[in-house]
């Protein structure tokens, strides 16, 4: 694997050699335990354990849930109180997984921004990038279905809003929301459905999960230089790289376990910081909460959703150009789904020949407004519709496929980047060769 | 699969085409009954007809009665609803068509066009807001004097007309009628 030389494993005992000859799965974890990794691999390159220990939690906790939950709309928001009063450990478990939800989209949006600052979705890596795309989307959808599984009132108004997204789609959208609903409105057959695809969607991420994985132990990992590892013989490789185990997955367990330090924290004493109170409120049909609001890690292209209304120029204008098919209502969805295409596109959309940002400086400030954006979408969607939200909501919304669209292409022309070290080696002893005064950054 | 060079077409490529033909078709086949369950069931699918009986509803106040698993809201309109609503200009209108299940799809957005009586007093319409089927909110809320989405902001008039914000529509009149003074059938 990895193309980067490196030694394979070899069957010693006897009875490895009588199964390497039938399935050569110990090789298989060898080689992947082993790969070659880039020694100057930085903090941010530990958010990947992260992820796979919290879709490991969500699984094992959702399992257990799924024990003792109903799922009927006259029973699931009792089954839930059940599993908070009656079911030993219960309170535990669900905390874990609500707030599990949490984490896993707290450490996927680190995970992209990773990517997306030091180049990691550029070439040879668009596959890698474009099926954690697709594990980010899929992981959208469970949590939103899981979050309906509760059956309090933002559960349906939530669940009533985002189905009600594909009626918008011109002709066959009535028919298409009906088909998803199994009904005129979120009813029983909607519940029962998203309980059976909230089950079955976490093992389709696990797949991709380890597509994802098989892609960059193909390519080799990136790095905080996005230089590539050097590749000419065994000893050059070795200059720099180190074998993932043991080395980075000890750094990445220490991560982990100052992370699960504040998680715990959190699930046991603030547990319903992060979510709403409404949702204690059994779901009613006849009355929407005064403020419907998604969990937070939907908040950003939820406020994407909102910022497009009829009265933006552009939306008028597609409105008038499209003969009244791409409406107001039409536009902020396509807007909401295009927000998250353009990140998938961003391989194709970046032009520059540089892959690390840190080598960027005109990169680095445009950047640093993308995550500024990202916080102010965010904000935008936690707050009810005013004037001045709708301004400050389209203004960020222009900027997030500004940066995509228009910044990522021209910036490759017009910058002039700064010199990045020849080799990984080379980065790895400006930091790290005088063990006395220290790493230099 | 084929070696041959014989583009006019051999045997084995009739077989191949006839064989991959018959694999979609069979493909299909398996894969309807599975699309098709997840569409609204028989029981679902009965159109239950509901009379409301509205004999309690007060002069300027709203009934909302649950059909189809969705809010209709009966209003008993005052006059000077009545009054505000007729003096709308259907060119200050977003959607100029009356989406009346009960008249044509031309009919435009008259305020008459919108009740179930002449007079204008019964305005029965779905509670359920044109952009993504929130409940609005009633008794004169928002900035024209009838409904407003807590959601995303969208605001109705007092014949549940889309005045601003971004639902694309009015709200949908559904089939009524009055069975007799007190009682009205949806559907």
């Amino acid at each position: 694997m990895a193309g980067i030389p490196h030694d394979h494993y070899e069957p010693k005992s006897g009875f490895e050699k009588w199964l390497y000859a039938r399935l050569p799965i110990v090789g298989l974890l060898h080689s992947t335990l082993t790969i070659p990794t880039p020694k100057n691999l930085n903090w941010m390159w530990i958010w990947g354990i992260v992820l796979t220990f919290c879709l490991g939690l969500q699984i094992v906790t959702g399992i257990v849930l799924a024990m003792h939950y109903t799922p009927h709309v006259d029973l699931a928001f009792a089954s839930v109180e059940h599993i908070m009063r009656d079911v030993n450990g219960g309170v535990m478990l669900r905390y874990l997984h609500a707030n599990g939800a949490s984490l896993f989209f707290f450490a996927v949006y680190m995970h992209i921004f990773r990517g997306l600052y030091y180049g990691s979705y550029k070439s040879p890596r668009e596959v890698t990038w474009v099926i954690g795309m697709v594990i980010y989307f899929l992981m959208v959808a469970t949590a939103f279905m899981g979050y309906v599984l509760p059956w309090g009132q933002m559960s349906f108004w939530g669940a009533t809003v985002i189905t009600g997204l594909f009626s918008a789609i011109p002709g066959v959208g009535g028919a298409l929301q009906e088909w998803l609903l199994g009904g005129f409105a979120v009813g029983n057959a909607t519940l029962n459905r998203f309980f059976s695809l909230h089950y079955l969607l976490p093992f389709v991420i696990a797949g991709l999960v380890g597509l994802h994985i098989w892609a960059f132990h193909t390519t080799g990992n990136n790095n905080p230089t996005g230089v590539e590892v050097r590749r000419g013989s065994k000893e050059e490789a070795e200059k720099d790289t180190l074998p993932f185990w043991p080395y980075f997955v000890i750094k990445d367990l220490f991560a982990l376990a100052v992370i699960l330090t504040v998680f715990f924290a959190i699930v046991g004493f603030m547990p319903n910081f992060l979510g709403e109170p409404d949702n204690y409120i059994q779901a009613d049909a006849m009355k929407t909460p005064s403020h419907i609001v998604p969990e937070w890690y939907l908040l950003p292209f939820y406020a994407i959703l909102r910022s497009f209304d009829n009265t933006v120029w552009a939306v008028q204008l597609v409105q008038f150009l499209t003969f009244g098919i791409v409406d107001a209502r039409l536009f902020g969805v396509l807007a909401m789904g295009a927000a998250i295409l353009v990140m998938g596109l961003a391989p194709w959309l970046d032009t520059s020949s540089v892959r690390s940002g840190r080598y960027r400086p005109m990169f680095k400030a445009w950047f640093a407004v993308l995550c500024l954006d990202f916080v102010v979408l965010a904000w935008v969607g936690s707050q009810l519709p005013t004037p001045f939200t709708s301004w400050v909501g389209l203004i960020a919304s222009t900027y997030w496929f500004a940066y995509f669209l228009v910044i990522l292409p021209l910036l490759g022309v017009l910058e002039k980047p700064t010199l990045a070290p020849a080799t990984i080696e080379e980065d790895f002893k400006s930091h790290y060769a005088d063990p006395i005064s220290g790493p230099a950054e | 699969m084929s070696q041959t060079d014989d583009h006019a077409g051999s045997r084995r490529d009739f077989l191949y085409y006839a064989t991959a033909g018959a694999g979609a078709v069979a493909a299909g086949a398996a894969v309807w009954p599975l699309v098709n369950q997840m569409n609204p069931t028989a029981d679902v699918q009965a159109l239950a007809s509901v009379e409301v009986d509205v004999s309690a509803v007060t002069e300027g106040s709203q009934l909302t009665v649950l059909w189809r698993g969705k809010p209709v809201f009966i209003r008993y309109r005052n006059a000077a609803e009545i009054e505000g609503a007729r003096a709308v200009a259907l060119t200050d209108l977003v959607d100029t068509k009356a989406e009346n299940d009960n008249l044509t799809a031309e009919a435009q957005a008259t305020d008459e066009n919108r009740t179930l009586d002449p007079e204008g007093k019964w305005l029965v319409m779905m509670g359920v807001c044109t952009h993504l089927g929130c409940v609005p909110l009633g008794d004169g809320a928002g900035d024209f004097g009838g409904w407003f989405c807590p959601c995303h902001g969208s605001h109705y008039d007092q014949a549940g007309r889309i005045r601003k914000g971004p639902a694309p529509r009015n709200l949908a009149v559904p089939v009524a009628s009055f069975v007799n003074e007190t009682t009205i059938k949806l559907g």
